[in-house]
């Protein structure tokens, strides 16, 4: 029997639908059977962000409502063979898929993959209450920006009224420089207001926006900070224990002290 | 310009500023407690209070924080309220008096 996660934030726009994305294709890449069900019904996304946008035939709500089996409904990937989504409707709304529905559905899953993941829409209402529905564990990403983790505060809440106890926390989009200056909170401070466990660290990084561009999910991408983070993060939600990586890059007198011999501490 | 005031800012940071006011934000979201229903309490223990001392009402505050509960394991909401003031009403006194007999 798979596990069922759902990834959800409360907040829009902090990267649900690229660390579904990323998650699944690193689970993938190590060899688990993955489906990752976008429960965005209304605005799909999930589907370009993997680059397989040319290939939706049949959505959620079709299999739902009967209209055709699950087997027809997953988009194999084109890069892992054990990796499959299930888009959402993009025509329909939030109320065209009940929790029961999707409890029954990700029960069936569970029994063909190792990890069903589900992309949670924004906010707070049916659709966060559809794709809770199913899952046994959550994932609750934030950036370091008083509005998100205000929100995810919230979800938080909501999740553990809702059975669904000891949420893991992904800090999205930290810049270190900023944290070193002070500007943005850190690792410890978003911790101490949440008080939930963290499962990984993700840097903010330009390789997210161009792999997303290409529909390739970064986290197969050896030289973004992001990838490894991601990479990292998947190595954990297997039950592996992986340090948080050092995320200080070096400053420009570190890498002339580095160029001219001198160590740095 | 104040560029003193400027390269204080920098030195200072603005995340202990958003750390502080998300922790206070996130005392009244976890208990539910909403500004106006702070200010609808306030109002009316005011004129409770009011009926028997004459109370500093500009000075008068109430707020929402945390506390460790009885058992010292969790912590919980608690409401704080700061009120100053300048003497009991000497007739309030009476009145009571009066119904006594």
């Amino acid at each position: 029997m798979g596990e069922v996660i759902v990834i959800t934030s409360g907040k829009g726009g902090v990267g649900k639908t690229t660390t579904t994305a990323n998650i699944g294709a690193g689970l993938a890449m190590e060899s688990k059977s993955v489906v990752l069900i976008d429960a965005d019904i209304g605005l799909r996304n999930l589907d370009v962000v993997m680059g397989l946008e040319n290939r939706i035939v049949y959505d959620i709500v079709d299999v739902v409502e009967g209209r055709c089996r699950i087997k027809q409904a997953l988009i194999k990937d084109k890069r892992y063979p054990g990796l499959f989504i299930i888009p959402a409707s993009q025509t329909r709304d939030k109320n065209s898929v009940s929790p029961e529905q999707m409890a029954n559905l990700t029960a069936e899953l569970r029994k063909e993959f190792d990890y069903v993941l589900i992309d949670c829409p924004a906010g707070i209402e049916q659709g966060f209450k559809n794709a809770i529905a199913g899952a046994d564990k959550a994932f609750v990403v934030t950036t370091p920006e008083v509005s998100a983790v205000r929100d995810a505060d919230r979800i938080i809440g909501l999740l553990e009224a809702n059975g669904l106890k000891d949420p893991k926390l992904i800090i999205n989009r930290i810049r270190p420089q900023m944290v070193k200056k002070g500007d943005m909170m850190n690792i410890d401070d978003i911790l101490d207001i949440l008080a939930i466990s963290l499962l990984g660290v993700v840097p903010d990084d330009e390789n997210i926006i161009i792999s997303t561009n290409k529909g390739d999910p970064a986290v197969a991408d050896d030289h973004s900070k992001a990838g490894q983070a991601y990479r990292n993060i998947v190595a954990r939600t297997m039950g592996h224990k992986v340090p948080i990586m050092e995320m200080d890059e070096p400053g420009f007198i570190d890498r002339l002290k580095r160029l001219f011999g001198v160590k740095v501490g | 310009m104040d560029f003193l005031g400027l390269f204080r800012n920098r030195n200072k940071g603005s995340k202990s500023a958003a750390k502080e006011r998300l922790q206070l934000v996130l005392v009244h979201d976890r208990a539910g407690v909403s500004p106006e229903f702070l200010e609808m309490l306030k109002g009316e223990i005011m004129q409770v209070i009011s009926k028997y001392i004459e109370i500093e009402q500009e000075e008068f505050d109430i707020q929402l924080t945390r506390t460790k509960s009885d058992d010292g394991e969790r912590t919980v909401p608690a409401l704080v309220a700061n009120i100053p003031f300048n003497k009991m009403k000497p007739n309030t006194i009476r009145a009571k008096e009066d119904e006594t007999e």
